[in-house]
């Protein structure tokens, strides 16, 4: 029997997966604790899915170790299925089921007994506002709304992990912080959960937090240390004219990335303090005066960062077919 | 295999059958529509073929001839001729399929027996008028000729059992079932399991614990008891309006009916796992459909076919289930003297949802 005690929920090792000659997954090294939310960030196409759908058995691996709750996956992904979530990046239930009914169906699907499906369909619904949706079809439902009922079915048997693949991107924001108060709240019931999203805000709100590029794993840590962490500095370039500057700017040496905020201009520069006044001085050679500040790194400075080596396009399907 | 799980599929499937009403309406309309069609319009049995009469002899004989002929029903006798090439124009302008032409020596060729007595020209370019016209030639001629003087036609007369009538719907509607059947089931079993895939639904399903076999079976029963439904429609039909005998056991009908429809929704579970979309899944059920129909012996005679169709329509299902449902309803046959046919089905099914399920696999890849 696989050892349930541990502290960690995910374990993978040199995970490959190709689909023909593109590799979508590349040698991913994982380690997920529990009770904890983890974030995969990345462009699409950088392998989420796949990565996700390797982790609860769903494709093969075409080489690496998983080891999921500690049941070892693929071989022994039947039995893991009875203890994880699975909510996909499209809605999956059923649209021409009602909303009671759809939840009903994967209450016998997960093996409740009829009383037990009863009591706790009725707490689902409770708990994701949807008692008052429970005769309409789902197809019928909201965008927000069918992610709520999404989670209430991949909970309802109460998984000890929860895998969800961009479970918000076709989310309005209001209803994008309503469900992630929902996972914290499954969060401290003692649930793992596994996500991926394309939205720095939430990856921001994450325990832990992986960034993915072309299959390959560019950063792993915690938000605010990977932000802390961060190899060279975030500056704002405060100007009249910052598309002039930035304009300037491209093609200078040591800058990784530059983008426009409103009137300033974030500037992703290497070194220290002796390459923020050579900007300065370029700017000031091609008439622009400007003030070049150091700033706080932010999730997206290091995301810049960390996807920028790879940009030899070599673009992997984000799904698997 | 959990009951619970696979009942909760059923269920899940006859809900939403309720909600599709297009398909819900195909389950009771085809039959229906199928029955009335197929049991007025295709009648082989031809009657009332345009035809011309070119008497060279104008004998009494002859022109009794003519008037026991017309009254057969087959020919209409719409134009009398004087000259054999008016013949030719009137058929090549279609205006007649078929026309009677009686020698001068008519009456010299009736006693010797040298030669036929009379002539049928066909249109050949018509399978069933040719058809016709060979039904015309066995006709007794002597019976024809009732008071005939001396006398002697060696025709072969025909005694035709289970269907004295000649009527076309007692053969076409036990048929019919096996049609109406094969068009519904397979695709009705192929498009539901691909929908599941198509829509997404899958994804979510396999990363559960539900099993390829009961998803399957959760899908395909249903089916089976709305297959059993449309049998009820045709046989109800069949009997009211086209008067259709049932002479064997009703029990026996449906124990065949059973059968072969178990063989459909297998056929259709292994469409399934070809077809990506439902549209795929559509197509291939036609691909198989047609072939069906044609070699099953419902259309042609399976006699009549040279032997690479036979030796494949023997594969086909419907081939031994029109044997089976002609047997049962116009010869009063049982199962167990159609064993054999059975069998065939059965190992139809075996061997179609074996390589079914090998295909099946809870993975995406």
């Amino acid at each position: 029997m696989p050892n349930t005690d541990t502290k960690t929920a995910i374990v993978a090792r040199g995970l490959t997966r190709r689909f023909g000659d593109v590799i979508a997954v590349d040698n991913l090294d994982l380690t997920v604790e529990r009770a904890q939310v983890y974030g995969f960030l990345g462009p699409n196409g950088s392998g989420k899915s796949t990565t996700i759908r390797m982790l609860c058995g769903l494709l093969l691996p075409s080489s690496g170790d998983i080891e999921v709750l500690g049941y070892k996956i693929p071989q022994q992904a039947e039995a893991l299925k009875r203890r994880i979530g699975y909510m996909t990046q499209k809605f999956s239930l059923y649209d021409d089921l009602t909303v009671f009914e759809n939840l009903d169906f994967v209450a016998a699907v997960h093996e409740l007994t009829r009383a037990n499906a009863r009591t706790r369909i009725a707490e689902l619904l409770k708990v994701y506002w949807l008692e008052e949706l429970r005769g309409q079809l789902a197809g019928t439902l909201s965008g927000g709304q069918k992610q709520r009922l999404g989670l209430a079915a991949a909970v309802l048997h109460k998984p000890e992990l929860l895998l969800l693949d961009e479970p918000t991107s076709a989310v309005d924001p209001q209803s994008r912080r309503e469900f992630w108060d929902s996972l914290f709240a499954l969060v401290d019931a003692g649930t793992t959960i596994l996500v991926s999203t394309h939205y720095m805000d939430e990856a921001e709100r994450c325990h832990r937090l992986a960034i993915l590029d072309h299959g390959r794993l560019v950063a792993d840590g915690a938000p605010r240390e990977l932000a802390q962490a961060l190899p060279g500095q975030a500056l704002l370039v405060e100007c009249d004219v910052p598309r002039g500057a930035q304009k300037v700017l491209t093609g200078f040496r040591g800058i990784t990335a530059m983008a426009q905020i409103g009137a300033s201009l974030r500037v992703l520069a290497d070194g220290g303090d002796a390459q923020r006044v050579r900007i300065a001085a370029h700017l000031r050679e091609a008439g622009i005066e400007a003030k070049v500040e150091p700033t706080t790194a932010n999730l997206e400075d290091v995301f810049v960062a960390a996807t920028r080596h790879s940009s030899v396009a070599t673009s992997a399907p984000e799904k698997a077919k | 295999m959990n009951l619970r799980r696979l009942f909760s599929i059923v269920i899940k499937e006859l809900r939403q059958l309720r909600r599709d009403r297009l398909t819900f309406a195909m389950i009771v309309g085809i039959p229906t529509m199928q029955l009335l069609v197929f049991g007025y319009a295709i009648n082989m049995d031809i009657r009332h073929l345009d035809a011309a009469v070119l008497d060279q002899a104008q004998t009494w004989q002859s022109r009794e001839l003519v008037v026991t002929l017309g009254q057969t029903g087959v020919m209409d006798f719409k134009y009398r001729l004087h000259a054999p090439q008016e013949i030719d124009t009137l058929l090549r302008e279609g205006r007649i399929s078929a026309a009677l032409v009686i020698p001068p020596d008519f009456e010299r060729r009736l006693i010797e027996q040298d030669r036929a007595a009379l002539q049928i020209v066909v249109d050949g370019s018509d399978q069933i008028v040719q058809q016709a016209a060979r039904q015309l030639a066995a006709l007794p001629l002597a019976s024809l000729l009732k008071p005939a003087p001396g006398v002697q036609v060696n025709n072969v007369e025909i005694v035709n059992f289970y269907n004295p009538e000649r009527r076309a719907p007692i053969n076409t509607v036990p048929g019919l079932i096996g049609v109406i059947l094969t068009m519904t089931m397979v695709l009705f079993t192929a498009m539901a399991i691909v929908r599941e895939r198509e829509r997404g639904n899958l994804e979510f399903l396999i990363a559960t614990p539900v099993s390829p076999a009961e998803l399957t079976l959760g899908k395909v029963l249903p089916f089976i008891g709305i297959g059993l439904l449309q049998v009820t429609v045709v046989l109800t039909l069949g009997v009211l309006i086209f008067k259709v005998p049932i002479n064997g056991s009703l029990l026996d009908v449906y124990g065949a009916a059973l059968a072969f429809i178990i063989a459909s929704l297998s056929l259709g579970v292994f469409l399934s796992t070809l077809a990506k979309t439902q549209f795929q899944a559509m197509q291939l059920a036609m691909f198989t459909f047609l072939p069906q129909i044609l070699l099953s012996g419902f259309m042609f005679p399976f006699a009549g076919m040279p032997w690479p169709a036979q030796w494949l329509a023997e594969i086909f299902p419907m081939t031994h289930f029109i044997r089976l449902i002609r047997g049962i309803m116009l010869r009063a046959a049982t199962l167990r003297d159609l064993w054999h046919e059975l069998a065939a089905l059965a190992a139809f099914c075996v061997v179609v949802l074996t390589i079914a399920v090998l295909r099946t696999r809870k993975r995406l890849d």
